[in-house]
């Protein structure tokens, strides 16, 4: 990633001294030296974590650090990610996002469904469309009639995916075949898969907005203190709204990329779109993302949604039961999310 | 009071560090059993991290704690109050959906086969309040609470668990006047009940009036504890800063024939303000006095937009404005500076920096919206330096700064907007002397340079220091205009009331 800047955040990984206190005659000498604090370990563990895992398995399978399986992480983990990093725009302004797989199921059959019914070049704007008017309507939920938001999303993401079975009739709809639609899911560029690309531009562009933009830093503050926000002039129901849009957006183009992949779009609960949402919060919150708000960045999710993806790749690499994969799975998030805690209470 | 007391509590050698900050450097203290034991220091010289210390919020580093003679090490708060430590915290933090009798009570209900017995609680309450003469609705929730009844019902908790040392974080910080003697009066009956109280303020005046020693600390280190007899406010301020801090004295200039710049006409919210009209000339400090209570911050938060309105017009520079959020005010060209930094006004996660420009962030960014950290950190620098916050950091977290820091943050951010018309709420609040000095320097400038300032504070004397012009208010109205510099006896008379009976 680049520019892992997290300006909200108080530690700097630089090993130059905070300027300790004036008037503490030895605060120099001895603020001279790097000394790495608990904030330092809950503020930068998981790249410490993620190394550590990429070395385990480039030690442990020979097949796992070539340049064509590590694009493959990403490759598969595209559409996760996506829904994830715009995820995480909405976690940290203090909000929660369940209906993200309904939301993917539903734009993308609604894409399949203008792609037969109107044409292939309708399915681009319609699966990212209503994926916007999606997380319309669940910013208008949570701000309007302040319904909570793991409530609201619960609620309007079963409405949702009720309403894509409705559409397909539980089945598939299989869109004409033609490379313009077929581009994104199945085209590489320079030997990497389109999806991929889209993946990382989304997620680096979503990190500056966040570092280093008046939207990104409103969003850190209407996560922290809504009253303080408020007060500080901000429109805070608008910047909850254009959370979730840009949430529902980019479930709807991880949508399309999924129908593009395939050539069809369905309604089906078993795939990804069942999962969506629990893979992608985990991504968020392995990542070191509070999910109370105020605290995170989109490079925390990608590296959360890649260490999730690794572990997926190197326990098949070496064989290792699926089972086994969600207990480490789990038991890391559960660390991941601990050690703030623990470094909190001191 | 006793002389010949065992040292209750004792801290030998104790030091505390944050990254890159001593927090607390070698300090030995005994509190002695019984008595009301001072501490006092600059902003984040250490206070509140001994203060935390002591009742189990934080561990030290280094050194050791003794209780009763006893090495003690506490895991938690709650361990610390079953050994008879309960602390108040400068931040308040009850909870705030239960009602006042269940934080009183809160992990102490009287139970009978697990099941809590509500009635036997409200007797309980009953009694107790009855016992300190303190009122309080025990029945209202405490979020609907002011800060100063959120204080009483806190105490309320530490005696209804049968405390033995009660350590207070600036417990008079947002109490007028009245309330801070009322306070000062329970002290005394908890001191005369054997009582050990660890008490720190920024009022000197309080501390010579109220302890019996004081310890005085600067930057982390131990200046010396002495009794408060060998002590008077020069000499605490000469070891707190290691210099005299010079008495400010302003000069009033009546600005009578400047423009009108805010005018407030008929303004009503029911069951909260009546009929609230008023005037600030630029240049002009308007001061607002009165109980707690008596709707001063609704007055604060009714013009500047953060509580609606029933009627009433709000005119900025001639212009009727429609003010129906804080952005309208805004953008009228007004800021607010809300009286509880924690829960109106800081973003504890986020930085200094962050913190100070986030009301105004568009001056610190280019086109389409995107920051300029260079110039952010700059123009921060600026005006950490004129607020003297401590450390002068940018980039510290503002939930890691001391709290007389935080609030100097907070300032520093309705000082970058440079308004028309300046709302102060408690703008001083649990700031020492020599910082306090400086924002009130601050605040003479501005209006000097034109700002109209309308300022509330609790402590009399600020407003009565500051202001060329006092409203006071009662029962949600004004009631009395003073022109510059009235008689304290008056005003607080006007507060009271003609009948002079009490509100809060
Ligand atoms: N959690 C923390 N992380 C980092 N630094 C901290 C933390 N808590 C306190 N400090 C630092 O320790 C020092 C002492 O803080 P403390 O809160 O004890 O000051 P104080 O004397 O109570 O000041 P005030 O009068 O402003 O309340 C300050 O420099 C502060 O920035
Ligand atoms: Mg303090």
């Amino acid at each position: 990633m680049t520019a892992p800047t997290d300006p909200a955040a108080s530690g700097s990984l630089a090993p130059v001294p905070e300027p300790g206190h004036p008037a503490a005659g030895d605060a120099g000498a001895a603020g001279l030296r790097l000394r790495v604090t608990p904030q330092h370990v809950r503020d930068y563990g998981i790249i410490v974590f993620a190394a550590a895992l990429f070395i385990y398995f480039t030690v442990a399978a020979s097949t796992f650090l070539t340049w064509d399986n590590l694009l493959n992480i990403v490759y598969q983990n595209a559409t996760i990610g996506i829904a994830a990093c715009a995820v995480t725009f909405t976690i940290i302004a203090g909000n929660f996002d369940l209906s993200l797989g309904s939301i993917f199921a539903l734009s993308e059959v609604l894409g399949a469904w203008a792609a037969v019914h109107w044409g292939v070049a309708w399915c681009f704007p319609v699966t990212i469309g209503s994926g916007a008017v999606m997380g319309l309507i669940n910013g208008l939920l949570v701000t309007k009639l302040r319904v909570n938001a793991f409530l609201a999303t619960l609620a309007s993401g079963l409405s949702f995916g009720g309403i894509a079975v409705g559409v397909t009739h539980g089945g598939l709809l299989i869109t004409p075949s033609s490379s313009a639609f077929t581009f994104i899911g199945q085209h590489k560029a320079g030997g990497i898969w389109d999806s991929a690309i889209i993946f990382i531009v989304l997620a680096v562009v979503l990190q500056l907005v966040l570092a280093y933009t008046v939207f990104g830093r409103h969003l850190y503050g209407v996560g922290d203190n809504r009253n303080a926000a408020r007060l500080s002039g901000l429109k805070v129901d608008r910047i909850v709204i254009q959370t979730f849009v840009i949430t529902g957006a980019a479930c709807g183009l991880a949508g399309l990329i999924d129908s593009s992949m395939t050539g069809s779009g369905t309604s089906s609960q078993e795939g990804l779109a069942g999962q969506l949402a629990l893979l992608a919060i985990a991504g968020v919150a392995l990542g070191g993302t509070s999910i109370f708000g105020g605290v995170g960045a989109v490079w925390r999710t990608v590296l959360g949604v890649l260490m999730l993806g690794m572990i997926t790749n190197g326990f098949d690499l070496i064989a290792v039961a699926d089972y086994w994969q969600n207990i480490v799975r789990g038991i890391l998030i559960i660390i991941a999310v601990a050690i703030g805690f623990v470094v909190d209470r001191r | 009071m006793s002389t010949t007391a065992l040292p209750h509590v004792r801290l030998d050698s104790i030091g505390k560090r944050y990254s890159g900050t001593k927090a607390l450097d070698n300090v030995s203290v005994e509190v002695a059993a019984g008595t009301v034991h001072a501490l006092v220091g600059a902003n984040g010289a250490g206070k509140s991290t001994l203060g935390k210390i002591i009742g189990g919020v934080i561990r030290p580093d280094e050194g050791q704690v003794f209780v009763g003679g006893r090495p003690v090490r506490y895991a938690s708060p709650r361990d610390a109050r079953t050994d008879g430590i309960a602390t108040i915290s400068q931040e308040l933090s009850p909870m705030p959906h239960m009602t006042v009798i269940e934080n009183v009570y809160f992990g102490i209900e009287p139970r009978r086969a697990g099941i809590v017995q509500f009635r036997q609680m409200r007797r309980r309450y009953a009694e107790l309040v009855a016992e300190w003469g303190f009122e309080l609705d025990g029945g209202a929730r405490v979020e609907s609470l002011r800060t100063a009844d959120i204080q009483k019902a806190e105490i309320l908790r530490a005696v209804a668990s049968d405390a033995q040392v009660i350590v207070m974080d600036e417990p008079t910080s947002s109490l007028t006047s009245i309330e801070t003697e009322k306070l000062h009066r329970m002290i005394d009956v908890l001191r005369e009940r054997g009582k050990t109280i660890v008490y720190v303020s920024h009022f000197l005046d309080e501390v010579l009036g109220l302890a019996d020693t004081v310890t005085v600390l600067r930057s982390g280190r131990l200046v010396r504890t002495a009794p408060v007899a060998e002590e008077t406010e020069e000499s605490l301020v000469a070891g707190m800063f290691g210099a005299a801090a010079a008495a400010e004295n302003f000069t009033k200039p009546a600005p009578a024939t400047a423009p009108v710049v805010l005018d407030v006409s008929g303004l009503n919210r029911r069951g909260v303000l009546r009929d609230i009209s008023l005037q600030l000339r630029a240049g002009e400090i308007v001061g607002v006095a009165g109980l707690i209570g008596s709707g001063r911050t609704e007055l604060a938060r009714a013009v500047t937009g953060a509580d609606p309105v029933d009627s009433g017009t709000i005119a900025v520079d001639g212009t009727v404005r429609h003010i129906r959020s804080p952005a309208d005010a805004m953008a009228a060209g007004m800021a607010y500076l809300p009286e509880s930094r924690k829960d109106d006004g800081l973003f504890l996660e986020l930085s200094v920096a962050a913190n100070i420009t986030f009301a105004d962030l568009r001056s610190v960014a280019g086109r389409l919206g995107v920051l300029s950290l260079g110039r952010e950190r700059s123009r921060t620098r600026e005006l950490l330096d004129l607020t003297s916050v401590r450390p002068a950091n940018p980039s510290a977290k503002v939930g890691h700064l001391s709290g007389g820091n935080q609030q100097k943050v907070l300032f520093a951010r309705w000082l970058l907007r440079n308004p028309r018309v300046l709302v102060l709420d408690e703008p001083t609040r649990g700031v020492d002397v020599a910082a306090r000095a400086a924002i009130h320097r601050l605040v003479n400038r501005l209006a000097a340079e034109g700002t109209a300032v309308l300022l509330i504070s609790s402590e009399i004397e600020e407003v009565l220091g500051l202001a060329h012009r006092v409203l006071v208010m009662r029962r949600g109205s004004i009631t009395r205009e003073f022109s510059a510099d009235p008689p304290l006896d008056a005003v607080m008379e006007a507060a009271f009331g003609l009948g002079g009976r009490t509100i809060a």
